[in-house]
């Protein structure tokens, strides 16, 4: 098992470093990473399905076009039916989250790519986008009835302070599980196929054993990347639904 | 496994300084996708699919009023073919009853002057028979009459015809 | 032998965090199961219900994550 340096020396998370594309070694705000590259391939990738797909605008959709149709009524279902008919002003908003999570994780499984929503700044971010336009949301639209979101109106009076608390924390407690859910899930099946890749590395001989592992985990990463956009997408619509009709 | 690689934390996620960066970049990038599609992509998928649907729809409703007048036309042939047929039963009964009135009227005439003619020829029968009796009677008479002279009797001519309507009548009796 | 007491504390600690992924997997598991037994008893709705699946999977999924990031944690940031 061991190699020439002694021991196995994989570095399974260094795949997650930000590095400046254009040498230097410091990492400022405005510096050209490799963040912005992938977000930006991101942000082509979107061009090319969404506005190029759609460009014939034809009565009968190529392929391309269908695909777009297809999120796109995909997504506009979701908010319609989870958020209520009312929520679809914010389709667009539900939309580029969904594109760019999407994006990101299937880009990210290329080879030697690097994954934004791995980080927990970015998928912080976007929940905490999330979370701050929903709460905000609920308090214009509803004023401090809203916080009728936490006093549950069917439990006996005297557990409604303690299911209160309970909900409260339960409230706070969303963008960090929203964001964290994301970021582990990437970082963990990334950092699963790079050592069972270093596997393959220290084994020599038998070197096809755990790339048939890797293989198959790239499949089972692949479901967990389109499973995990999905489910980002779905929570925000339900914290819309939260905001929009709170006494439910 | 990996050892911490010195002084530089281990997991490239928590490693604060890069924070602003990944930041700012995905900042930007959010607004720019949101901006694709809320300016351009949304609108235009959004209208190809209200068309698509419209399109449809309207195919529907078109393809409805065609079967209506389809319907229509299938009913219209049908009562057209129905008013046909009572006009040619009309006319066949027309006919059936003229053809009825022109053979009454042959078979009223042929009867007529079939009557005319039996009765004619029963007068005429009738007319044969009387000469016939009479010639008849006067034959009898005559040849009576011969035979008594043959026998050489002097017989009385009335008593003769007499006699001998006498035996016509009992004969034919 | 080189490291120290700190750092043998911090990998065992983060081998025992890697048990509540098990539990994760029982709670999907869980999850998964009674929608599978829902369905094959109503399978007509149960199209209808697959968002609740996946918002059921993620809710249970999250915590197997924690015990993860526990693990992580301990074994690069500490």
């Amino acid at each position: 098992m061991a190699d020439a340096n002694g021991g196995l020396n994989i570095r399974p998370m260094d795949q997650f470093e930000v590095r400046p594309l254009f040498g230097g070694d410091t990492v400022g705000m405005f510096t050209i990473t490799n963040v912005t590259l992938w977000m930006a391939l991101a942000v082509v990738s979107v061009v090319l399905l969404m506005v190029v797909g759609s460009r014939g605008r034809a009565l009968v959709p190529t392929r391309s076009q269908s695909v777009a149709e297809l999120t796109y009524s995909f997504i506009y279902k979701m908010v319609e039916d989870v958020s209520g008919k009312d929520a679809v002003r914010f389709f667009p908003y539900v939309m580029t989250i969904f594109l760019f999570v999407f994006f990101s994780n299937v880009l990210g499984l290329i080879p030697f790519a690097f994954t934004p929503t791995s980080h927990i700044a970015v998928t912080a971010v976007l929940a905490l986008a999330v979370f701050i336009t929903v709460t905000v949301l609920g308090f214009v639209l509803h004023g401090t009835s809203f916080l009728k979101l936490f006093w549950v109106d069917s439990a006996p009076l005297a557990l409604r302070p303690v299911l209160a608390l309970i909900e409260l924390i339960s409230y706070f407690v969303r963008p960090v599980s929203h964001s964290i859910r994301l970021a582990g899930a990437m970082m963990a099946g990334h950092a699963v196929a790079k050592v069972f890749a270093g596997f393959a590395a220290a084994l020599g001989a038998a070197f096809f054993i755990p790339i048939l592992a890797v293989t198959a985990l790239y499949a089972l990463e692949l479901l967990v990347a389109v499973i995990q956009a999905y489910v980002f997408t779905i929570l925000t619509c339900v914290y819309l639904k939260d905001a929009l009709h709170p006494h439910h | 496994m990996a050892e911490p690689n010195g002084n530089a934390p281990g997991m490239p996620q928590l490693d604060f300084s890069t924070f602003p960066n990944q930041i700012l970049w995905l900042v930007v990038t959010l607004v720019v996708i949101y901006l694709i599609l809320s300016r351009v992509a949304l609108p235009r998928i959004g209208s190809v699919l209200a068309e698509r649907a419209g399109t449809i729809s309207n195919d529907i409703a078109a393809a409805e009023t065609y079967k209506q007048q389809a319907a229509e036309a299938e009913a219209a042939y049908n009562r057209a073919l129905e008013e046909a047929r009572a006009a040619a039963h009309k006319v066949i009964e027309q006919a059936r009853a003229d053809i009825q009135a022109d053979l009454d009227a042959a078979i009223a005439k042929a009867d007529a002057e079939i009557a005319a003619r039996a009765a004619e020829s029963e007068q005429k029968i009738a007319a044969i028979r009387e000469s016939a009796t009479e010639a008849v009677s006067q034959v009898a008479e005559d040849a009576a009459q011969e035979i008594l002279t043959a026998f050489g009797v002097k017989a009385d001519a009335k008593a003769v015809s007499t006699a001998v309507a006498e035996r016509l009548k009992g004969g034919t009796a | 032998m080189e490291g120290d007491l700190v750092q043998m504390g911090a990998y065992i600690g983060a081998g025992l965090a890697c048990i509540g992924m098990g539990g994760a997997g029982i709670g999907v598991g869980h999850v998964a199961g009674n929608y599978l037994s829902g369905a094959l008893r109503n399978p007509s709705a149960a199209p209808g219900q697959t968002a609740f699946l996946f918002i059921g999977i993620a809710f249970a999924e999250a915590l197997g994550i924690f015990s993860f990031l526990v693990a992580l944690l301990l074994m690069f940031a500490v």
